[in-house]
C-alpha cells in the first residue's frame, strides 16, 4: 500500500470514530500534532501548580489547606498521566522537559498571572479549572486512545476542583464588604485570562483544521469558549458579582451570551514569554528540576549496581 | 519436572476502540507471536475485541493481597477529594 492509500484508510478509520493506539500506523503529522498538544497540556498541568502552590502556607484554615493540597496534588497527577500518554508516541520525558525549558514547548498562558489574594484561589478553581474542564470534557472523544483515556480520568478528578473554587468564591462574595470586594477583584483579573485559555479565534488558528479533521480536537476554540461563557455567567450572577465586560449581554436570538473582544495583544505578549510571571514560572521549574537531579542520579547509580 | 509449556503470558483485551485494556487471563507460549495467537484462540473466540496485549507474567510487579490494606490506606481518608463533599447551593447549575 502506498502512502496515499494508507492515509485514506487512516482517515476512514478516524471518521468511523475508531481510536488510534500507539502501535497503529499513523501519519507522521498525526504523531507530532499529538505530541505537541499532549505535552503542552502536561506542561500546563504542572506549571499550573505554581500559582496555587503559593497559597498552601497562607490558606486561612486547616480545612482549606488540606483541600488545596489535594487539588494541587491532582494537578501534578494530571501532568503525569499526560506525559505518559505522550511517551507512547515515542518522545521521552527528558525530551519534553528540555523542550519546555528551551521555550520550544508552551504551556497555557493563564498560569503566567499572579495569585494576589485568597479569592484568587477561588477564582482559579471556578474559572480556570472550569475552562479547562470544558475543553477536557470535549477531549474525552479525541481520536488518540491513550489521550482519550487520560482525559476520562482527569475529568472525573476535576469534578471537585471547580466546586472547591466556587465554594471559596461563595464564602467571600457573601462575606464582609471587604471579602466581597476581594472576590470581585479576583473575578476582574481572572475572567479574561480564562477566556484566553481557549486560544485564538477559529479563523485565526492554523492548527484547528487538521486537528479537527483527525478528530484530535473535537470542538473549535470559539465553540468551547462560548460553552464556558454560557454556563459561567449565571454562576457569577448567583454570587452577586459582575463579569468585567461592559458588552456582555444575553442574545435572545442566538441563545448565547454576546461578549466584548479579548485583548489579543495581551494574549500574544503572555504566550510569547512577556506576561507578569513567565520568567518566575520557568525559573522555578528549572530550579526544582536541577535541585532534584541528585535523586535521579542516585536512583540510576543504585539500579546500575543491582545488575 | 521439565517445563514443556513455555513461559506464562498475561492477556489483556480491549472491548471496543478507545476503551481501556482489561485483564482477561493468561496463556503459555514460547515467543511473542505464539503468545498473541494463543491469546487470540483462547480469549477472543467470540465478541471480536478491538485490541489484544500479551505481557510476560514474570515482568508483572504486583502488590500482595496481604499488603494491600496498609499500602492503599492513605487514599481513603480524604473525603474532600470527592465532589459530594461540597454543597452546591440551590439554583447554581453546571458545577
Ligand atoms: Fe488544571
Ligand atoms: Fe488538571
Ligand atoms: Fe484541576
Amino acid at each position: 500500500m502506498d502512502f496515499q492509500e494508507k492515509l485514506h484508510e487512516f482517515q476512514q478509520y478516524i471518521d468511523a470514530e475508531e481510536k488510534i493506539e500507539p502501535k497503529d500506523w499513523m501519519p507522521e503529522d498525526y504523531r507530532t500534532h499529538n505530541i505537541r498538544q499532549i505535552s503542552q497540556h502536561a506542561h500546563s498541568e504542572v506549571i499550573g501548580m505554581q500559582p496555587e502552590g503559593k497559597w498552601i502556607t497562607r490558606a486561612p484554615t486547616l480545612r482549606a489547606k488540606k483541600i488545596l493540597l489535594a487539588k494541587i496534588q491532582d494537578e501534578g497527577g494530571h501532568g503525569l498521566y499526560l506525559y505518559s500518554a505522550a511517551e507512547t508516541l515515542g518522545i521521552s520525558r527528558d525530551e519534553m522537559i528540555a523542550q519546555l525549558h528551551e521555550g520550544k514547548a508552551k504551556y497555557s498562558s493563564v498560569f503566567n498571572y499572579p495569585t494576589l489574594n485568597w479569592a484568587d484561589i477561588g477564582a482559579i478553581g471556578w474559572l480556570v479549572d472550569g475552562a479547562a474542564v470544558t475543553n477536557q470534557l470535549s477531549l474525552r472523544r479525541t481520536s488518540f486512545g491513550p489521550y482519550s483515556r487520560a482525559m476520562l480520568r482527569i475529568c472525573n478528578e476535576e469534578s471537585f476542583h471547580q466546586r472547591q473554587g466556587y465554594e471559596i468564591m461563595l464564602k467571600m462574595a457573601k462575606g464582609s464588604p471587604e471579602q466581597h470586594e476581594m472576590a470581585q477583584d479576583a473575578l476582574n483579573r481572572w475572567w479574561w485570562p480564562a477566556l484566553m485559555m481557549f486560544g485564538p479565534h477559529d479563523n485565526q488558528s492554523s492548527r484547528t483544521t487538521k486537528g479537527m479533521l483527525w478528530k484530535i480536537k473535537r470542538a473549535s476554540n470559539d465553540e468551547l469558549r462560548q460553552r464556558f461563557i454560557d454556563k459561567t455567567v449565571p454562576q457569577a450572577v448567583f454570587l452577586g458579582l459582575k463579569i468585567p465586560d461592559p458588552k456582555l449581554r444575553w442574545n435572545e436570538a442566538t441563545g448565547h451570551y454576546d461578549t466584548g473582544e479579548i485583548n489579543w495583544e495581551e494574549f500574544n505578549q503572555v504566550i510569547h514569554g512577556d506576561g507578569p510571571c513567565n520568567r518566575e514560572r520557568m525559573a522555578h521549574h528549572k530550579n526544582v528540576h536541577a535541585e532534584g537531579a541528585w535523586v535521579r542520579e542516585a536512583a540510576a547509580a543504585y539500579a546500575a549496581r543491582q545488575e | 519436572m521439565n517445563n514443556t509449556q513455555g513461559p506464562v503470558w498475561e492477556v489483556f483485551t480491549q472491548k471496543k476502540s478507545g476503551a481501556p485494556y482489561q485483564h482477561a487471563g493468561s496463556v503459555h507460549a514460547f515467543d511473542k507471536e505464539m503468545a498473541l495467537e494463543n491469546a487470540r484462540d483462547l480469549y477472543a473466540r467470540r465478541d471480536k475485541p478491538s485490541g489484544l496485549w500479551v505481557v510476560p507474567a514474570s515482568e508483572i510487579v504486583a502488590v500482595s493481597p496481604g499488603d494491600a490494606a496498609p499500602f492503599f490506606d492513605p487514599s481513603d481518608d480524604k473525603v474532600y477529594r470527592h465532589p459530594t463533599f461540597y454543597e452546591v447551593p440551590e439554583g447554581v447549575q453546571n458545577l
